[in-house]
């Protein structure tokens, strides 16, 4: 027998193999089979839409029937202020959400870290979780109440006397960014704790004890313990935050906008909704296509931020 | 001298850090929960003097008329049964389809493991954006308008998937070889012995769940808008909230003014049904805290 039929055989013994090994777990199979169809069809199957970016897509016509029309949408995209406008809106609320968010939640964490009290812990802890389970909808209210023109803020405000009429902070462009990054971190400062004290009730106690003996004082033991400790766990999460830093999140947006603040708080959802939805005559490509551009920045950043977390020997994420 | 002085200003630090910290934890609380208090407060509150503004934690007026026109409304009646019914399928089918793929993913021996496993994480990652998504809903599967459009594209979630195998490959090995001795397959394994033990990560799920589909409004604008039978409460209260958005951007134009355009202010039937509809999450998610706590912390460090 030559070298190649004896790797053929043994190809085909492991192939084989690896059926019988599969027709024994045909439970396992009825198990799992049925979700692995499910997520081909509905997170792989609107790849296929894809291909509406390179059409003038009708939708009476369908994919077969539209006209294909190579880049142009991509052109329409690119020359466009209000692309511009929503591609930069997006880049700078989700900036404003990772590092306020992470920050935020980090300090409160340590925080949390030094609180002897258990029951004033469990205590915060409950408080604070409790946004997070708020809907945006609830949430945009409760922003509606406390930053309109009569609002608890604006009130506060000029009790003080720091401004004679009220600040209209929904109604102006140059808030709206720190408005929403402020919002998301009054919602979701808590829960991001979660994980970050975790990682700190990890931290070999020793430590701290060894530290206490050379004299640290409290600060130099958070500063050379505490947030060391909790290093990796910061960066798994910083390298999936870039990949996710094309999603600033549109909800709130939508629901907070309003012709005043367009230009600062349209995303590239909200763009692509404003395409296929907002209008009598649907351009269901713009959107398409601007989703697609978004998912692949996003794909870019993520493995990007991967290669340079590799490189500085962190943990990686894939 | 300067020693003693030293370790006496490290010992005066340590003292104040932690009421400085106590301090701040406070001040923390009450900003998480003023806006709560407040709408709740504007809720139990007259509804031509809520526009005024001004309201803090305590009604200035009590009433409960928004709550009466809350019972009274058909649309926000039947909005609060389609809600409910949403909520609870989801969460159901979910648990069912989700536990059962965790196992499948949990078993070492299981020759596709790795591929499905792939597949699934790379879905966190892939995203073909929200028009594909509406014209493969919408268009190709002719859901929009149908109750069904709520359960069927939310099914899948590989976040609650990773939290539930990592649970499940923390449990001992152990049960499910001597299982296995006594002839059980895989389906009676994980229903009879593996799934009893899952309750602390089955209900945490259930909460994520059950919160997502709870509190969703998009879903409805998206595929429902036409169809007023099946509104949900969330959807709702985002109408309302259109409504009195008008105003708020508006500073000086009078109460008065503002009353004299609507009926029953929407400011307060907002907050009445937001408390309705929120309520329900208050009540479940400080019991299931330590679960939820663990869980997250498992899935998001495993994952």
């Amino acid at each position: 027998m030559t070298n190649g039929a004896v790797r053929a055989s043994a190809e085909k013994g492991k192939i084989g193999h690896f059926f019988r090994t599969l027709g024994k777990q045909y439970q396992l199979m009825i198990m799992s089979v049925p979700m692995l169809l499910y997520v081909f069809l509905f997170n792989y199957g609107p790849l296929w839409g894809w291909l509406t970016a390179f059409q003038d897509y009708q939708p009476r016509k369908g994919l077969a029937g539209s006209k294909w029309v190579g880049l142009k949408n991509f052109e329409f995209l690119f020359t466009h202020n209000t692309f511009f406008l929503a591609v930069r809106n997006t880049f700078a609320m989700s900036l404003i959400n990772l590092v306020f968010g992470t920050v935020s939640s980090i300090l409160l964490a340590v925080l949390l870290n030094e609180v002897r009290n258990r029951a004033f812990k469990r205590t915060v802890q409950t408080v604070t979780y409790l946004p997070h389970f708020l809907s945006m909808v609830i949430v945009a209210g409760m922003a509606q109440n406390i930053f309109s023109g009569r609002g608890t803020l604006n009130e506060i405000l000029m009790t003080l006397g720091l401004t004679n009429s009220p600040i209209l902070f929904l109604g102006e462009g140059k808030y709206f960014w720190w408005l929403i990054g402020v919002i998301n971190v009054w919602k979701e400062v808590g829960w991001g704790t979660i994980i970050y004290i975790a990682a700190m009730t990890s931290i070999d106690p020793s430590l701290y004890e060894a530290a206490a003996i050379d004299g640290a004082g409290r600060f130099q033991r958070i500063l050379h313990v505490t947030l060391p400790g909790i290093k990796s766990t910061f960066m798994v999460l910083l390298i999936m935050n870039i990949g996710h830093l094309m999603e600033a999140g549109f909800e709130l947006q939508y629901l907070l906008r309003s012709g005043l603040v367009m230009d600062y708080s349209d995303t590239i959802d909200i763009f692509a909704l404003n395409y296929s939805f907002g209008t009598a005559n649907p351009h269901y490509a713009y959107g398409t296509a601007a989703g697609m551009f978004k998912s692949i920045v996003g794909i870019i950043l993520l493995l990007g931020a991967n290669r340079i977390a590799r490189a500085l020997d962190e943990e990686t994420l894939i | 001298m300067t020693v003693i002085s030293a370790t006496k200003k490290a010992k005066r630090r340590d003292v104040v850090f932690p009421i400085v910290n106590t301090i701040i934890l406070i001040l923390l609380m009450i900003i998480t929960l003023y806006p709560v208090l407040n709408t709740v407060a504007i809720s139990f509150n007259d509804s031509l003097d809520a526009l005024k503004g001004g309201i803090g934690i305590w009604p200035r007026i009590f009433s409960a008329d928004s709550y009466k026109e809350l019972i009274t409304d058909p649309a926000i009646y039947r909005a609060f049964w389609v809600s409910l019914w949403k909520t609870v399928i989801t969460t159901i089918l979910n648990l069912f389809f989700t536990s059962m793929l965790s196992y499948a993913l949990s078993r070492k021996e299981y020759v596709l493991r790795k591929f499905i496993t792939t597949v699934l994480v790379l879905t966190m990652y892939i995203n073909a954006g929200m028009i594909p998504n509406y014209l493969l809903v919408s268009r190709f599967l002719k859901l929009g308008n149908t109750f069904w459009v709520y359960i069927i594209p939310t099914m899948f979630s590989c976040f609650n998937m990773i939290v539930i195998r990592t649970y499940i490959v923390g449990l001992p090995e152990a049960l499910v070889e001597s299982a296995r001795i006594d002839g059980a397959g895989d389906i009676r394994t994980f229903f009879q012995i593996i799934l009893p033990l899952c309750l602390p990560v089955m209900a945490t799920v259930a909460l994520f769940v059950a919160v997502g589909a709870w509190n969703s409004w998009f879903d409805t604008y998206l595929y429902c808008g036409s169809k007023k039978n099946l509104y949900t409460l969330q959807y709702l209260l985002k109408m309302k909230l259109a409504s009195t958005q008008a105003s708020s951007n508006a500073a000086n134009t009078s109460a008065d003014a503002l009353a004299n355009s609507v009926k029953v202010a929407p400011i307060t039937i907002r907050a009445s049904i937001t408390v309705v509809s929120t309520v329900p999450i208050l009540v479940v998610y400080p019991f299931l805290q330590k679960y939820f706590v663990t869980g997250m912390a498992l899935g998001s460090v495993k994952g």
